[in-house]
């Protein structure tokens, strides 16, 4: 206690709250780039996904099979996966680069099935309105099924997101200098251990908190029907 | 030549017969309802028609050609032709009004949008409903949706305009106001295919009945003989239930 | 790509991927077992209890599910001995992934307890049915069913994405042995490769069986995929 105590002004001084800083927005960066990049590509492979036809059956089954693998991988053992193959194909390929990746690989898994949820709570009616009116499968989906979709996709989506800043503390495992690495790294300098992961957990929670009672506020604001929001 | 012709057509729903061969013809011009018991399949007619079910035999002709539903580019040319409205409206409800009626013309006929809602407006003025251009489908009522949807299917200028049970889903007071949009495209001259409960309307527009009953034809004639004297018991029974 | 797959070493080795794979079910059943119990008592206090205790069982859940797992693991490990308090690695990732599925159970049957409808409970009291018997027979039947899909989700979440941050501390559940192995002979793609099909193997194991126990004991058509 009496050592805590004792580190408590060096270790808040303003060298380490500027590092702890820069590694907080690499974890939000990272996190956030990966996420996003990972639904765009879920879009598509839900799209791939529902391909009519016979000659699309192969393509139906990889998609199915890509999320069915991934949910059942742990992120970690993906993070070694991405950073081994990747060293063998190519050499100078940043550490962030291979997080974003693994995240991205992790994110397409889960966010493909929020999105295949929430286009599936789209009436049927309104994809034969479509149909009839000799919209194209993507026109239908892109301008009819995917707007209509999206107030149930994006509350989820965010709370995905929003719940993977703390898993992407693992990745500090392959040396990307995010929190927990820096934490790993302060802790090594002799900084106490409830001192240091205090804080770390302390910068996680800031993150993570506020942003999931905006992901909450926003899952309310989309359940309340048009008529009722505009009067608001 | 008959407009429209549906020669012995059979449909399943999913694994369930629904058609057994049904024969009709409608003329230019001429407004056929189809009327009937629940289940008799009068809308899985009008749906296969669009290609939302498909047929299992049988043929139907428009114009004197042959539609061949399992070809992509004939149901898209069938559809160019014949357009429906839907009993629950199917408005899509992230669009304004307007945009629901201009959507298919400029998206699939790429036609500019600047004219496009010109003629929108035109045909929302139609059925009434050119102050509502900017709602949303969920500010509107269901009569209100459904005449929007009736404008809707005319943006897309069709040959055959098929009305499925179109004021099921309204209110009472509300039905009168989508009867009247259609009365005014009948007196137009609108080749027109309706099925409806509506007793007393199907026989004022129409100028041929047709009662299915299990899939089947079970008679055809102008309203006026086959409301008044039905010739087979089926529809005896049938029209002695509703009307009265 | 001029990278020859080698999985003859794995295999050589594999019955200690098996060993690690073996105490990965262990520590995912014991946390989630553990976390259970609980789960059950943060979401009766969260019901029942008086405000101050709601309060504090709010925070708990609050706190665990915004920080993440490895670091809560890394506190026990790293920052108890400072109060003379050593626990084992293994221990410390058993009572860290406690904690945190005890956090998220809680959550989970909560929701579970707020789907019990008063009308039901009136209906049961109505049929002359004891307190203790409508909890039995229309309480939990009701709660299980409700939940029992998110249970078995959860279980997946804890043995999968769980247990494996046990490896960053040195223990030798599945991942960890990979790790163990990989860094004898530097064959990391093989190893891993083999550790993920495991993984995968192993929580449709689970799956199908959480599936047919949800079916047998709860009537609950659970999605096995």
């Amino acid at each position: 206690m009496d050592r805590i105590l004792s580190q408590l002004p060096d270790f808040f001084a303003w060298k380490n709250l500027v590092l702890l800083g820069e590694s907080a927005f690499l974890t939000l960066s990272m996190t956030l780039l990966g996420c996003l990049i990972g639904f765009s590509l879920a879009l598509v492979l839900v799209y791939l996904r529902t391909a009519p036809g016979r000659w699309a059956l192969p393509l139906r089954a990889l998609c199915i099979a890509y999320v069915e693998i991934f949910r059942r991988i742990p992120f970690l053992v993906v993070i070694y996966l991405v950073l081994f193959f990747i060293q063998t194909i190519a050499s100078d390929v940043s550490l962030f680069s291979i997080a974003v990746i693994s995240i991205c690989i992790y994110a397409v898994a889960y966010t493909a099935e929020i999105i295949r949820g929430g286009i599936d709570s789209v009436p049927r009616t309104q994809i034969e309105a479509a149909q009839t009116m000799n919209l194209s499968r993507f026109q239908a989906m892109r301008l009819c099924i995917l707007p209509q979709a999206l107030p149930v996709i994006v509350p989820p989506a965010i709370a995905f997101a929003v719940s993977f800043i703390k898993d992407t503390a693992l990745v500090s495992q392959i040396g990307v200098f995010e929190l927990t690495f820096r934490g790993k790294e302060l802790n090594n300098q002799g900084y106490s251990g409830v001192l240091v992961f205090g804080t770390i957990a302390l910068c996680y929670f800031l993150m993570s908190f506020p942003l999931s009672l905006l992901g909450q506020h926003l899952e309310k604001r989309f359940a309340t029907p048009r008529g009722q929001r505009h009067s608001r | 030549m008959p407009h429209l012709a549906v020669n012995a057509i059979h449909a399943k729903y999913g694994k369930l017969p629904v058609l057994h061969g049904i024969d009709f013809a409608v003329d230019r011009g001429e407004v056929v309802s189809l009327v009937g018991p629940s289940g008799s399949g009068k809308s899985t007619v009008l749906r296969a028609l669009v290609g939302l079910t498909p047929v299992t035999a049988g043929s139907i002709e428009v114009d004197g050609t042959c539609i061949d539903y399992a070809a992509p580019r004939a149901v898209r040319a069938a559809r160019d032709r014949m357009a429906i409205v839907f009993q629950q409206y199917n408005l899509f409800q992230n669009m304004t009004v307007l945009r629901n009626v201009t959507l298919a013309p400029t998206k699939v006929k790429g036609r500019a949008r600047a004219e496009v809602e010109e003629e929108a407006m035109r045909l929302l003025k139609l059925v009434g409903m050119d102050h509502k251009a900017t709602a949303y489908p969920d500010e509107l009522s269901g009569g209100q949706q459904q005449r929007v949807a009736i404008a809707r299917a005319l943006a897309l200028k069709p040959e055959i305009l098929l009305l499925d049970e179109v004021t099921s889903a309204l209110d009472p007071e509300l039905v009168n106001e989508v009867l009247d949009a259609i009365r005014s495209l009948a007196a137009e001259g609108m080749t027109m295919l309706l099925v409806s409960h509506e007793m007393a309307f199907v026989r004022e527009v129409s100028s041929k009945v047709i009662f299915m009953d299990a899939g089947q034809v079970v008679e055809t004639g102008d309203p006026a003989a086959i409301f008044d004297a039905p010739s087979s018991e089926r529809a005896r029974d049938f029209f002695g239930k509703v009307l009265r | 790509m001029d990278y020859n797959f080698q999985f003859n070493v794995v295999w050589r080795n594999f019955d200690a991927l098996l060993s690690g794979a073996w105490l990965t079910l262990q520590l995912g059943v014991f946390a989630f077992s553990a976390g259970c119990l609980i789960g059950l008592v943060g979401a009766a206090c969260l019901s029942f209890a008086p405000r101050p205790l709601r309060w504090l069982v709010q925070a708990f859940v609050i706190f665990i599910t915004n920080t993440p797992a490895l670091i809560q693991i890394y506190f026990l490990y790293f920052g108890l001995p400072e109060f003379g308090i050593r626990w084992s690695n293994e221990a410390c990732v058993l009572i860290g992934l406690t904690l945190n599925a005890g956090a998220y159970l809680t959550m989970i049957l909560r929701a579970g307890f707020l789907s019990v409808r008063a009308n039901e409970m009136e209906a049961g009291e109505t049929m002359g049915l004891s307190l203790p018997q409508r909890i039995r027979y229309i309480v939990v039947p009701h709660i299980a069913k409700s939940i029992y899909p998110a249970l078995a989700n959860f279980f997946i979440v804890i043995l999968v994405m769980g247990t494996s941050v046990g490896a960053v501390i040195g223990v030798d559940e599945l991942t960890g042995q990979a790790i163990n192995l990989s860094t004898v002979n530097y064959r990391w793609l093989e190893y891993f490769t083999v550790a993920a099909l495991m993984y995968v193997v192993l929580t449709f194991i689970a799956s199908i069986g959480l599936a047919l126990l949800g079916r047998w004991a709860f009537r609950v058509k659970a999605r096995i995929f």
